[in-house]
């Protein structure tokens, strides 16, 4: 089997509103065991592990930990950035709703290891379920002294707050959803300063993904020189992917990376449900390249994704057979970026719509040899200049699709010119 | 300090330096939009984009700090390109009908576009019309001009303290409006116009005043005089190329006679004539127990912030008209007798550096005869300049003129009205040396001089300490009026300024004002102010002339009835 | 509760200001603000007025516009796209008569676009007020509106 079940391993087996059911198969043994130990040694399992951010930045979490760590200010804070909004990704979703404890356990080490004392999660409002579930959660584990004062007995405070986003992509980027929490509109804020030493309330503040932190028991318990044995040398571990799309079986799996992606789609996904086949797949999500059938024997590691210039790897992929308009696909994707943009920079919120207005020419079969120059230029002047990650990674799509689908746009254009000329004539 | 090439060009830079302030400093001005002094690095137009060698991607040089063996290419094919590709994109989302905006030919975006070699945007236009808010007497909000840079966001919100704009919606449905998208009378504008002063392009601009000014000029059942603020003489000669700060009061005066004033009249006389008055008030309220603090009440902006937000210190503001507001009730009352013209053909127009004075003109008690203004039409620095380059005028060769007389005697103290803490030292000048009944030792007080935001100072008059307080921007005044609200306020008079550094400030002045700018200016007025041969207001024998013919003694009745107002609380 | 009843639960501190919109929001069978509420909130947390508008019209969750009882949101995201067999969102229209954007007569229903709801395991998906439901078919959606219009206004 494929899969490798370190933080998924109790999804389907517990009751996620019942900490008796996480607490019987080995829930907050990790805690204990972590705050025994000394918050430098902490550190240096999870620098061991090569651990990467989770959320599709890919950043190596130990230096944020370490970061944290060394600001004296006070008070620090620890921000779970459950803000999963991306199409094509509910792998948060189903840490909140099938293990929730884990992540608290999670922030709570990381919480130690930094000398912070305030959580937040931050769930994107649309979440109810996944809302009062961690809101329980919390209830229950400050209940049994796994959270609140002097955890456990040891001289180490720490409390965590639920936060509601309330509709809006762009919060699950760290200024923005830091922004969002001072509330304000979720606009970024420019870098540096970071948020390690500048960020809510600018206090030093930790942001990560949800399943970030759910993995911190799992390196503390195994060491993270075992974990980094896990994947491949780029990418330590293992990864939720989120399948979906025209496969059969579409969810949630951990597998560890370094997997081709066609393994997946077909021995996890079980195909596609129709048996029609697959002419393209998405990676990562609605900000990852679009990748022919043919490169699917390609592993899943963040060093694939760097390729593409991509920042992704949030872990999704999006599915998609034979029978689909290629450029209402394109379409879709960008009428998301459009929707979800700030705003804020000007190549993000004007390049967006330009972006969605050319790919709309090729599908009203208006479009010419120029539009694609112009739409290949844009997408790249959004990838180099804009603020923020939203805005950097909102043209891969379109930047892949000219790369591997050149011809499908060619062929377009001259339709379209076939079309004119009928019209003239006529 | 870090080594770095900019164009191949090593550089010692300080840690901490931006890219864009290093290149300053070795003579490179990269292409920036958004960016501002005194204003925060928003960093959202992403024009000033360069390369740096080895990193992916391109950096925004505002906001990128330099550090060692940094290599940043200013114009690579690739940050050229992008800089193209983002002003062709504003422009799409332009009204760039550049023939008929106030801000032709001095447009940030113009000289952008420009600088990049672009003729024609390679995107269609998606600009989609909004209407103009033209309610207001002083400004203009066209939002298809806003290019969203967030510059007069930053100004009323943090500078101001006001925070009447924002930045409402996402994405393309972004616009720059205020709450629940009124217009600028339903709300608590100030009309300070600093926002005007900021904006890079035509998207808020002063009330465009000179077609009617023209049409005045033409008309010969009419008498039109003009009046000139302090801070105009200071500041016109940028507009019309000459260096910063240069003093251009005898060029002025010849180029508002070619424009066709009948009289030239200067605003420093009836600054003289403040001082006599509020200075009087000041000695009667502390002699009496009246009301103190006493606060200066010249200020437009500042007089509507009061009545908007504090209604309850609407007795501590000085009834003393702005300078402004008592020459043109003189204007139509003792000068018009003395002239033997009838008011209503006398046309008095008023060059300001100040886009709130348009609207203060306009309120019903500053109307002696109750139907006509006594101030007909308000001029900012920028729309003079504008007449004048209209007129042809070649202002740099100018002859030398003087203000008409027989009132064209003013003091030294009446030009530092000009610059923050210039009226409380001018009625201190006067109120000292009044009430000790001695001439000053020193004319200056230095110790009230200087840029701090809220300044403070200990004034000794008749062994008697007087504590005083000088703010300027409207998020200093709010401090100081929630302090006397409070019942706490230590002090006996305070000045307060709505505009950055005082009226050089103001928002009817050069573009690119800054606090930097406002301070070379301000050096200027003090060196106007000691070379002149009158230094108090009371020493002017205009004004005392005109109390001897006309008004009687400081506070008196027709003092009251020309000279003072009142004020009330608005609502809406 | 009344909006003061609800300000009154939250610090007078200017960063709990989505907060108190979410939390007020929650009771308002019309979904959205009126000018006169924004105001008392901007007045309870002291900050300007077009702060608070500001954020009312950057997040989705919040309108000045009023809305039907029940806010139908439909995802036009990829993922659903492709598992969109029946053409969702013109089944919609037709059985509520009204297009995106729109609300019925009645005030029952609104339909709206939205972003990705995050359920793409069970696509197509839509969410009505608070529940999202997933693994549409005619059927599903059919069943759907007449349980919401057998709860009517309630």
């Amino acid at each position: 089997m494929i899969e490798m079940k370190l933080i998924s391993k109790r999804f389907g087996k517990i009751n996620p509103m019942s900490i008796d059911d996480f607490l019987a198969l080995d829930g907050y043994k990790i805690l204990k065991k972590a705050l025994k130990k000394d918050k430098l040694d902490l550190l240096d399992e999870i620098q061991q592990s090569k651990l990467r951010g989770r959320g599709g930045a890919g950043f190596p979490v130990a230096v944020k930990l370490m970061a944290l760590a060394k600001e004296s200010k006070q008070p620090k804070y620890i921000i779970c950035n459950a803000d999963e909004g991306e199409p094509g990704n509910f792998k948060d979703r189903y840490l909140m709703e099938n293990d929730p404890h884990e992540i608290i356990e999670g922030m709570c080490i990381a919480a130690y290891m930094t000398s912070a004392n305030k959580g937040i999660i931050y769930i994107r409002g649309e979440y109810n379920k996944a809302i009062k579930i961690m809101k329980n959660a919390i209830v229950q584990a400050k209940e049994k002294g796994y959270l609140g004062e002097n955890i456990l007995n040891f001289d180490f405070d720490f409390d965590i707050e639920v936060r509601s986003g309330a509709g809006s992509y762009v919060c699950g980027e760290e200024f923005s959803l830091i922004e969002s929490l001072e509330g304000k509109p979720g606009r970024t804020r420019v870098k540096p300063p970071f948020p390690t030493s500048k960020g809510l309330f600018n206090q030093p503040t930790l942001i990560n993904n949800i399943e970030t932190f759910a993995t911190l028991p799992a390196i503390i318990e195994m060491s993270g020189k075992a974990y980094a044995k896990i994947g491949t040398p780029s990418s330590t571990g293992t990864k939720l992917l989120s399948l979906s799309g025209n496969v059969k079986n579409r969810g949630v799996y951990e597998v560890p990376f370094g997997i081709p992606m066609r393994k997946i789609i077909e021995e996890l996904g079980g195909g596609t449900e129709s048996g029609k086949k697959i002419r393209m797949v998405q990676l990562g999500g609605a900000c990852g390249p679009i990748i022919p059938e043919y490169m699917l024997d390609m592993v899943i590691d963040f060093e694939r994704f760097e390729e593409f210039e991509s920042k992704t790897g949030a872990g999704a992929l999006i599915v998609i057979e034979e029978g689909h308009d290629f450029f209402e696909i394109l379409k879709k994707i960008s009428e998301f970026f459009t929707h979800e943009s700030c705003g804020k920079c000007t190549p993000c919120r004007e390049g967006n719509y330009h972006l969605l207005k050319i790919i709309e020419k090729f599908i009203n079969y208006e479009a010419k040899e120029k539009d694609m120059y112009v739409l290949e230029n844009l997408a790249h002047v959004l990838h180099h200049t804009s603020l923020c990650g939203l805005g950097q990674s909102a043209p891969t799509a379109i930047i892949s699709a000219l790369h591997y689908f050149r011809g499908t746009f060619q062929k377009r254009i001259e339709a379209s010119l076939s079309q004119e000329d009928a019209y003239a004539k006529n | 300090m870090p080594k770095i090439k900019i164009n191949n060009i090593e550089m010692f830079v300080e840690t901490g330096t931006t890219i864009l302030d290093a290149a300053k400093e070795h003579n490179i001005n990269i292409p920036t939009l958004c960016h501002y002094p005194d204003l925060n690095i928003n960093s959202d137009c992403r024009i000033c984009s360069v390369e740096i060698i080895g990193r992916k991607g391109l950096v925004t040089a505002c906001s990128t700090p330099v550090y060692e063996g940094m290599e940043v290419k200013v114009n690579s094919p690739r940050a050229l390109n992008a800089r193209k590709a983002i002003t062709e994109m504003i422009l799409a989302n332009h009204d760039a009908n550049c023939t008929s905006c106030v801000r032709n030919m001095n447009c940030e975006l113009q000289r952008l576009a420009d600088n990049l070699g672009i003729h024609r945007s390679r995107f269609d236009s998606v600009l989609n019309e909004m209407p103009l808010d033209t309610s207001s007497y002083s400004l203009v909000r066209n939002p298809n001009r806003c290019i969203k840079c967030g510059r007069c966001v930053d100004v009323c919100a943090n500078i101001q303290g006001i925070g009447v704009l924002d930045i409402m919606g996402r994405s393309r449905d972004s616009i720059i409006s205020p709450a629940f998208n009124k217009a600028l009378t339903e709300i608590f504008c100030t009309y300070c116009g600093q926002c005007s002063s900021v904006c890079p392009v035509g998207a808020i601009t002063e009330k465009d005043d000179t077609d009617e000014v023209w049409h005045v000029l033409d008309d010969p059942d009419k008498h039109v005089i003009v009046q000139v603020a302090p801070a105009i003489r200071v500041s016109l000669g940028e507009e019309l190329g000459l260096p910063l700060g240069s003093i251009v009061t005898g060029k002025l005066i010849s180029a508002l006679k070619m424009l066709g004033f009948s009289k030239v009249f200067d605003t420093d006389f009836t600054a003289d004539l403040t001082v006599m008055e509020e200075g009087y008030e000041l000695i009667n309220r502390i002699k009496n127990k009246g009301k103190l603090p006493l606060i200066t009440s010249c200020c437009p902006a500042w007089i509507n912030f009061a009545e908007h937000e504090f209604p309850e210190i609407l007795d501590n503001l000085s009834s003393c008209k702005s300078p402004q507001q008592m020459f043109g009730a003189l204007a139509k009352s003792y000068y018009a007798q003395r002239e033997d013209i009838d008011p209503k053909k006398i046309h008095v127009v008023s060059i300001m550096p100040c886009t709130a004075k348009k609207t203060e003109a306009k309120r019903s008690e500053m109307s002696i005869n109750q139907e006509d203004p006594d101030v007909d039409t308000v001029l900012t620095t920028r729309e003079l300049a504008k007449m004048i380059k209209q007129m042809g005028i070649d202002f740099n060769n100018l002859k030398e003129s003087k203000f008409d007389k027989p009132d064209e005697l003013t003091s030294g103290a009446a030009i530092i009205f000009g610059a923050s803490g210039g009226v409380m030292e001018a009625a201190l000048r006067t109120v000292k040396e009044v009430l000790e009944g001695k001439p000053l030792k020193r004319i200056d007080f230095d110790s009230i001089r200087g840029s701090e935001t809220i300044r403070e100072a200990d004034i000794e008059i008749n062994d008697v300490q007087y504590k005083i307080a000088i703010a300027h921007t409207l998020s200093s005044a709010r401090k100081i009026a929630q302090q006397i609200k409070d019942g706490v306020s230590p002090y006996h008079f305070i000045e307060i300024m709505a505009c950055p550094n005082g009226c050089v400030g103001g928002g009817g002045q050069p573009y690119a004002t800054s606090s930097k700018l406002s301070r070379e200016r301000i050096q200027s007025i003090y060196q106007v102010d000691r070379l002149m041969k009158i230094r108090k207001a009371h020493d002017n024998p205009a004004v005392s002339n005109l109390y001897t013919s006309y008004l009687g003694e400081p506070g008196s009745h027709i003092a009251h009835k020309l000279l003072h107002t009142h004020y009330h609380q608005k609502k809406f | 509760m009344s909006l003061a009843e609800v300000l009154n639960r939250f610090p007078k501190q200017k960063e709990y200001l989505i907060e108190i919109l979410l939390e007020y929001q929650r009771q308002k069978s019309t979904h959205s603000f009126t000018e006169s509420e924004l105001k008392e909130v901007a007045k309870y947390l002291n900050i300007p007025e077009s702060r608070v508008c500001s954020v009312v019209a950057f997040y989705s969750f919040f309108s000045t516009q009023p809305k039907g009882h029940y806010v139908i949101q439909v995802c036009h995201d990829l993922p659903c796209h492709l598992n969109d067999h029946f053409d969702l969102l013109a089944s919609l229209t037709t059985l509520l008569e009204i297009n995106i954007g729109e609300t019925t007569k009645d005030g029952l229903f609104t339909l709206e676009h939205t972003s990705c709801l995050g359920h793409c395991d069970k696509s197509p998906a839509i969410r009505v007020n608070e529940k999202i439901y997933g693994n549409l078919n005619l059927d599903k959606l059919k069943a759907i509106i007449a349980e919401c219009k057998e709860n009517g206004h309630d």
